[in-house]
């Protein structure tokens, strides 16, 4: 029967007494909001731009899962070419990979009537791209390559404008063949490509992957095999399935081929748990002093409670229960002003103004924030839960008191 | 006086807030010390290794070459330019360079790589590669017939210090540039765009093989520190003959991308730290205010012994200096401390010196210690929380002694 009506009583009580000071009250309710929306949004930019060049790495010719000769990672080179095994192409052609193509990656020299520079050369199934790498969407002039045997080569801007050759102009490639005698063969450049970071426009040529294997000599050898999945944190399963179709190659999944990318997540998380814990820090400074201020103007109030027969662990709980209408408050509040800060910045913060300062360090000129749900879920547990552990202590203070002496003070 | 006095025992009238209060306030300012001098000490050290592996605090070129490094773009007979400009402005971190491409090739690899023409016995002064050679030794002399590498690409090359490297490419004239040297040392400079791809030849060596004449492509300047740049730039510019077709270019042009990174850096940061100080405020601001609505009776009777609603404010408000002083002091000395004793120890997270040695900086961060770090994050919160005390002691002016003393 008594504990029906004792928590509706504190939270009656508790909700008076917040709004005994609106003025306070609405003060430490903003700060506090204030506070929270930071956390979120912050977290959100963060975690979008972090997200975006985890994007873009994957796209920038890596993909989910690459396979290769056991040295290529090494040293990739054309020795370390192979044919793929037939189990591997059944268990590629199986559930789990979206995107998938094979592609001859050595080294080579590209050179125009004036100028020559080293380069990447990269034979690509152009259709099989999609979906799997940047390059079909990237050309911006002349077109992409129609096949696998396409006679054609596909430039980056900056290096077109290194090598001062340009659409429908002849570029000689230079690389070694399978005899380790210097292979050379004219292109005509039948497209030009734009990417971010500007830096892979100077490091990539692009041409038919049949064309490469005829220019190097290879057969029907490769040097890599590229893999898209549905998910990229979830590869445990293509992969088991892959290494058992291929047990003599190398299958690794974009961890182990980009450890930057996985080292540069896991500081992200770092970062943004010390911010959380600097920004609580501060809310709690204000937290603990207005509720202990409110606690010490009610001594009187207390004492006179406790004499009337209330229980100390109540009066706890009355204080306990103040502070945690306020944290959901200004938690709800704080939330609300977060998303909608995100919503207003869906179509991206535009940092084009600095762009090549951003290029330097791989993040895009435009991040678009993205809201992660464990991102929100960890600062919102931790205002809550420490929030509280912050107040218990004004609480005590409050519960402590002796009801006679309590009563006699001014 | 007395109102400085009156000020100060009222702080101490609620030790246990004023403590709270100040700690808040010196938990910002020390948060704020430490930032601040590790973020400048950070991009000290960003500017220093980028200009000083390589590029130089400026460069002499052609007008255009810096956009379009082409061979024939050059500096004609650069090197008795050099001579003139050292003699001319007493430094000597003036090293003339000349850039040309080739194909790399050991007996079973080859690589296009660009190669470098340098004076050997110049270009330690504007470049640290001479001093991170790993393995070997540095160039010997202008015309000496030989050649250093980065480790990444001698490994590639599978070359080792004493093996022949083969380089073949065009000269400036556009004739086959071709010559056999052997490598006599392997640098690791921690930058893996150098590491990987750069070759080093002895300038006259490679005006020789790439049929450059005197011609070279750039004068490298590094004078002392980063205060004298534009007055190194300006003297150095005065030294080129007008109409000569050849520019300046300062850090600032040759990596336009660092200027850039650093403001973006800092005005991502410094709108953490106003978010920071504006919650620290708020959170002091309510000490403030009540402080002052809790001695609505106080003032009133003091209203009415003659003190001046201005006095009383006067009191009001230094009370909040002298907590935000006792704060930011506090927090200055802990702050102060922290980046004085990082200073000479560093400063590094896990995982941060794989993600730095990506861009070619060392792993250490050491704050920077200056006036403008120290004082700057005390400064804000200063005017920040001043602001926040003019509220209430402002609102005194709107009591009336008679109804303020009836005030519970």
């Amino acid at each position: 029967m008594r504990s029906e009506w004792r928590a509706p009583l504190l939270l009656t009580l508790g909700w008076r007494n917040l709004w005994r000071h609106t003025r306070r009250t609405l003060m430490i309710l903003f700060a506090f909001a204030l506070g929270v929306w930071s956390m979120i949004v912050i977290a959100a930019i963060t975690r979008g731009s972090m997200e975006q060049q985890l994007d873009k790495s994957i796209l920038h010719l890596t993909g989910h899962v690459q396979v290769h000769m056991a040295a290529y990672r090494d040293d990739p080179v054309i020795e370390h070419r192979f044919v793929p095994p037939p189990a591997l192409e059944v268990a590629l052609a199986g559930e789990g990979v979206t995107a998938r193509a094979r592609r001859v990656r050595v080294p080579g020299v590209i050179a125009s009537e004036r100028e020559s520079a080293g380069v990447t050369l990269v034979g690509i199934e152009p259709e099989r791209e999609r979906g799997l790498s940047f390059i079909p969407d990237a050309v911006t002039e002349g077109r992409y390559l129609d096949s696998a045997e396409d006679p054609g080569l596909l430039l980056g801007r900056k290096l077109a404008e290194r090598l001062e050759t340009g659409l429908g102009r002849r570029v000689v490639l230079m690389s070694q063949d399978v005899d380790n005698r210097v292979a050379d063969r004219g292109f005509r450049v039948v497209g030009i490509f734009d990417t971010q970071p500007r830096q892979m426009e100077e490091a990539y040529v692009f041409i038919g992957r049949a064309t490469a294997q005829q220019m190097l000599k290879l057969g029907n050898h490769i040097t890599e095999v590229a893999v898209m999945t549905a998910d990229r944190d979830r590869l445990d399963v293509p992969l088991a399935r892959l290494r058992a179709a291929a047990p003599a190659l190398d299958v690794q999944p974009w961890t182990v081929l980009e450890p930057l990318l996985v080292l540069t997540r896991k500081i992200t998380d770092v970062i943004l748990i010390i911010w959380y814990a600097i920004v609580f820090a501060a809310m709690s400074f204000g937290l603990i002093n207005t509720q202990l201020m409110a606690v010490f103007e009610r001594t009187r109030e207390f004492g006179l409670f406790q004499s009337l027969g209330m229980r100390p662990a109540h009066i706890l709980g009355q204080v306990l229960v103040e502070s945690l209408i306020l944290l959901v408050l200004a938690l709800a509040a704080g939330n609300l002003l977060a998303a909608a800060t995100v919503y207003a910045l869906r179509d991206g913060i535009d940092l084009s103004a600095v762009a090549e300062g951003m290029e330097l360090v791989g993040v895009a000129p435009v991040i678009y924030p993205a809201w992660s749900t464990g991102d929100m879920a960890a600062a919102n547990l931790l205002v809550f839960v420490l929030g509280l552990a912050a107040s218990l202590y004004p609480a005590w203070r409050a519960a402590r008191h002796v009801p006679v002496e309590a009563i006699t003070r001014v | 006086m007395i109102t400085l006095r009156l000020a100060w025992r009222n702080l101490w009238r609620h030790r246990r807030r004023t403590w709270l209060t100040a700690s808040a306030i010196a938990f910002a300012t020390t948060l704020l010390v430490f930032m601040i001098t590790l973020q400048l000490g950070a991009y000290d050290m960003m500017i220093d290794t980028c200009l000083r592996v390589f590029t130089g605090q400026m460069q002499v070129q052609r007008a255009g070459y810096h956009a379009r490094p082409q061979m024939r773009a050059t500096v004609p007979d650069a090197q008795a330019l050099a001579a003139r400009l050292r003699a001319a402005s007493g430094l000597d971190g003036i090293a003339v360079r000349a850039q040309g491409f080739a194909l790399a090739s050991s007996a079973s690899r080859s690589y296009g790589v660009p190669v470098i023409g340098v004076e050997p016995a110049f270009e330690s002064r504007v470049s640290t590669l001479p001093r991170l050679i790993r393995q070997g030794r540095y160039l010997s002399g202008d015309q000496a017939q030989e050649a250093v590498l980065g480790a990444a690409l001698a490994r590639n090359l599978k070359l080792q210090v004493g093996d022949e490297l083969t380089l073949l490419g065009s000269g400036k004239d556009g004739s086959i540039a071709a010559t056999i040297v052997p490598v006599v040392g392997i640098f690791e400079s921690g930058n893996p765009e150098l590491d990987r791809h750069l070759v080093q030849l002895p300038l006259r060596t490679f005006q020789e093989v790439f049929s450059m004449g005197d011609d070279a492509h750039a004068i490298v300047v590094s004078g002392a520190g980063h205060e004298t740049i534009p007055q190194t730039k300006a003297m150095v510019s005065a030294q080129l003959a007008p109409g000569s077709g050849l520019v300046v270019l300062d850090w600032e042009q040759l990596i336009p991308g660092l200027r850039q990174l650093i403001q973006a850096d800092m005005v991502q940061n410094w709108i953490t730290y106003i978010a920071l100080i504006v919650i620290v405020t708020l959170s002091i601001m309510n000490t403030f205010l009540m402080s002052v609505l809790e001695r609505t009776r106080e003032f009133g009777i003091m209203l009415a012994l003659g003190s001046s609603p201005r006095r009383i404010g006067a009191i009001v408000l230094l009370e909040s200096v002298y907590l935000t002083l006792l704060g930011l002091g506090i927090g200055m000395l802990l702050g102060g401390g922290i980046a004085v004793y990082l200073h000479y120890t560093g400063f590094s997270f896990p995982g941060m010196e794989e993600i730095y040695a990506q861009f070619g900086l060392p792993g250490v961060i050491h704050p920077k210690l200056s006036f403008a770090g120290f004082t700057l994050g005390p400064a804000v919160i200063f005017v920040f929380t001043v602001l926040a005390a003019l509220y209430p002691a402002l609102r005194i002016r709107k009591l009336h002694p008679v109804e303020a003393m009836h005030a519970v």
